[in-house]
Parts: C-alpha cells; structure tokens; sequence
C-alpha cells in the first residue's frame, strides 16, 4: 500500500473479539476517523479501549475485518501501523530522558539527526515539556508523562491518534493540559479517537460520540461541542 | 602464623611483581570472559524472552540448569576439546590464558543469558503494547530493551564477572597453573597453600576478598544510580 494514500476512514465489519470463545466485544459495524474529534464513551468493560486496540491493530478480530482507507488495509499490517499512534491510560516511559522518548519514536520511523532534534523540540513545545527535556521520563508526574506519551506519539505525525482514557487519572489541571495539546493536534490536521468516561469531557472535545455497551454500539451521534 | 600475615602484608605494600602478575592475569582472563560470554548471551537471552519456538521450553530450563554447571565438568569439556587429540586440538590452545577465557565464558554465559531472558521478559511485558505501537518489531525491540534494562543487566554481568574470577577448578585443568603464563589468583592459592607458603596465599586472598566486596558494592552503586536518576 502507498504510504501517500490515506488510511481513512476506519471501517468495521461484522467484527467480533472473542478469545477463548467469550464474546467481549461485538459483532461491531462502524466508521471511524469522519470526523475530527471522535469520542468513544462507556462503562468499564464496554470494550471501549478492546475497540482502540482493534482499530490500531494490536490484537486481531476474532471474526470481521476492519479496513483503513481507500485500500482497505488491515491495521496490523506495518504500512497501516505507521500512519496511526496510541496513547496509553498509563503509558510506558522508556528509561531514557524526556527528548530520548520522542527521539526514539522517530528513529523507529528512521528520522533522524537535526530534522529528528526539530520535530523533537517542535513536539515537546507543543506539550509544554520543551523545559523539561533533559530530565528522566520516569520521575515526572503523571500529567506530564501523559503530555510526554502524547509527544511522543504525535511526533510521527500520525493521520489518525488513538487515545486510550489518557486523562483518567489526572488531576483537573492536568487534565486541562491535556486536553489543550488534544485540541492542538487536531487542528493540525491529525484526527482523534478517544475513549473517554466523561459526557462533559466528551463535550469539551469532540464532535462525534459513540456509546459503547457491554461490546455493543448502542448510540453514535454528532456532539455539540463546548470550548475549553 | 604472625609471620605469614606480615609476609602478606609486605607483599601488598611493595607491590610484589608475582603477586601483581598474578592478579593482573586474573583480571584479564575473567573480563575477557565476561565480554565473550555478554556479547553471546545477552542477544541469545533477549531474543529467548522474546520470540516462540518449538522447543523454547527446554531451551530455558536447560540455560537455567547450566547455572549451577560444576566447573571442572566445564574444564574437562574445554580440555577434551583442546586437547592434542580433540577437534579443536590444532589450534594450540590448551595451557593458555586463550583457554581458561573460553573456560570461564561456557561458565558465564548461561548465566547472564538466564538472567537476562528474565529482566528482559519482564520488561517486555511491560513494554509490548508500547513498543508495538510506536512500530517496533520483535527484533527492533531486542537492543530498545537491552537498552532499558541496562542497569539491571550490570548486576547480571557482575555476576558473572564473580563466578569468573572466584573460579578454581576449570581454570585448573585446561590453564595448568604454570608460573607466570597461567597461574591465576584462585590456582595460586591453591598451590601456595599446599606449599606452605602462606604469604601470598594470604596477600591474594585478601585482593580476592576486596574483589568480591568491590564487585557487590559497583551493583549496588549501579541499582541505586539507576533508581535515583531514572526512578526505577
């Protein structure tokens, strides 16, 4: 697949995940990335981050198949991989500094030298981390490893950012920052699936909701959305 | 017995040429060691934690058995390999410092490449979905967690390093202890022992003892360098 040809929409269908022959998620028909903010709500254990996992291909449907773009390609593949990125509820800060997280994102994109050290400071600028470059990623606070793991994912420049609750156990001003750098990269062009278990959040961001229950699509409807 | 620890003590004040031979061979056999044996086990211990094969099961547990491999079991494979009539015999090798690194390396490696399969296969499980996402494949990943895991990873070549250097028995049967080509510290006290020339039997003893304290005391320096700088 051509790495120039977009990987949008996100289509699923018919997709069921269930190992061991429990069904935890589906059978799920839907199209994501149509807009540019879209929010995936529900109760713990609606599937919701199993859905994110899907779409970005770290797990495989059980049955269905899930398509990206005009060539339909499985999001497991490597091509697909590379135009999508992820944040984690608790993501994993490699031991190595603030700049030495993004870094390593781009050098597995094969970036490197001063368009790596560029896109680096331009990232963490955006985050409001650039001060804390040369300090360890894993003795910052919660807020600010959730800005770094942001950084670092939106440093390739992914069409499509998944965001897996990344505000859910922060604090309301972190919170705010990051829904601030959310806002950011949307308006750079990068569309946002986020699962979220805040209707107020929800509001505050996006203008896509989709309800999940018990693995099941119950409700998907544009969201009037309200500023920061 | 007075007498024998003045001697000793004589000889680590002036710096005794046999005794300062002695120990200087020690150290470059068993770092030698220690470097062939890493560069070996620590990519065969990560891609151990990593990849599934058939078979894998009885891979590990043997690398874990080959942890406690008694050393003069390992000298006399070493020695039947090197030895005039063995497969390796042409090379010339046995009675050699060359032999005793190679010795020392089959004692080491299982070691760090258990430990390592380990350190790395917890990590993994706490990196995969990251890594994974960022677009790293299962051999990327392999020098990413080598990486990460670099402090914990000293520990484990300190270990061997101790193993190696605290060694009596195989260093023995393929070095030979011959004066100043393959007397090492462990072979000379030993055979001073035996002489009755308890002086430099002593002396190395105590550089020995001081080892083993200098080597735990770096892998505690390291683990708490590593929680202080990088929180973990």
């Amino acid at each position: 697949m051509s790495i120039d040809r977009t990987i949008l929409p996100i289509e699923l269908e018919q997709v069921v995940f269930a190992p061991r022959d429990q069904v935890l998620l589906g059978p799920i028909n839907l199209t994501l990335g149509a807009h540019a903010r879209t929010v995936i709500m529900g109760a713990n254990g609606s599937g919701k981050s199993l859905l994110l996992r899907l779409c970005h291909g770290l797990i495989a449907p059980t049955s269905g198949v899930i398509r990206c773009g005009e060539q339909a390609g499985d999001p497991q593949t490597a091509c697909i991989r590379k135009r999508q990125a992820m944040v984690f509820q608790r993501p994993v800060m490699m031991r190595r500094s603030v700049r030495g997280n993004v870094l390593y994102a781009l050098r597995l994109r094969g970036v490197r030298g001063s368009r790596a050290e560029q896109l680096t400071q331009q990232a963490l600028a955006l985050v409001g981390l650039e001060a804390l470059a040369k300090r360890s990623a894993r003795v910052l606070s919660g807020g600010e490893q959730q800005r770094l793991a942001l950084a670092r994912a939106w440093v390739i420049r992914p069409e499509v950012l998944f965001l897996d609750e990344p505000t859910a156990s922060l604090d309301p001003d972190a919170t705010k920052a990051v829904e601030a750098a959310v806002q950011r990269f949307a308006e750079q062009g990068t569309r946002i699936i986020m699962t979220t278990h805040s209707t107020s959040q929800a509001r505050r961001i996006a203008d896509m909701g989709i309800w999940l229950d018990q693995g099941q699509v119950t409700q998907h409807d544009p969201l009037v959305r309200r500023t920061l | 017995m007075l007498d024998a620890f003045a001697g000793a003590a004589g000889l680590l004040l002036t710096g005794d040429p046999t005794l300062t031979h002695i120990v200087g061979l020690s150290l470059r056999v068993s770092l030698s060691a220690v470097l062939v044996a890493s560069v070996l086990a620590l990519p065969v211990g990560a891609a151990l934690a990593l990849f599934r094969f058939p078979g894998r099961t009885g891979v590990v547990v043997l690398l874990n058995a080959l942890m406690g491999l008694p050393p003069v079991v390992a000298g006399l494979i070493v020695y039947i390999l090197l030895s005039r009539a063995g497969p390796l015999g042409s090379l010339g090798l046995l009675f050699t410092p060359q032999a005793m690194v190679i010795v020392q390396s089959l004692l080491i490696f299982p070691i760090v490449a258990a430990l390592t399969r380990q350190m790395v296969s917890d990590l993994w499980v706490e990196y995969r979905e990251q890594l994974t996402s960022l677009g790293a494949s299962r051999v990327r990943a392999i020098p990413s967690l080598l990486w990460d895991a670099r402090f914990s990873l000293v520990t484990a070549l300190l270990a061997g390093f101790g193993r190696a250097v605290a060694e009596v028995g195989a260093v023995l049967i393929v070095g030979g202890n011959i004066d100043g080509v393959t007397r090492v510290m462990t072979t000379a006290i030993a055979l001073e022992t035996n002489k009755g020339n308890l002086s430099l039997a002593l002396a190395l003893g105590v550089i020995l003892m001081g080892l083993t304290l200098a080597v735990n005391a770096v892998a505690f320096a390291v683990g708490e360098f590593s929680r202080r700088r990088y929180g973990v």
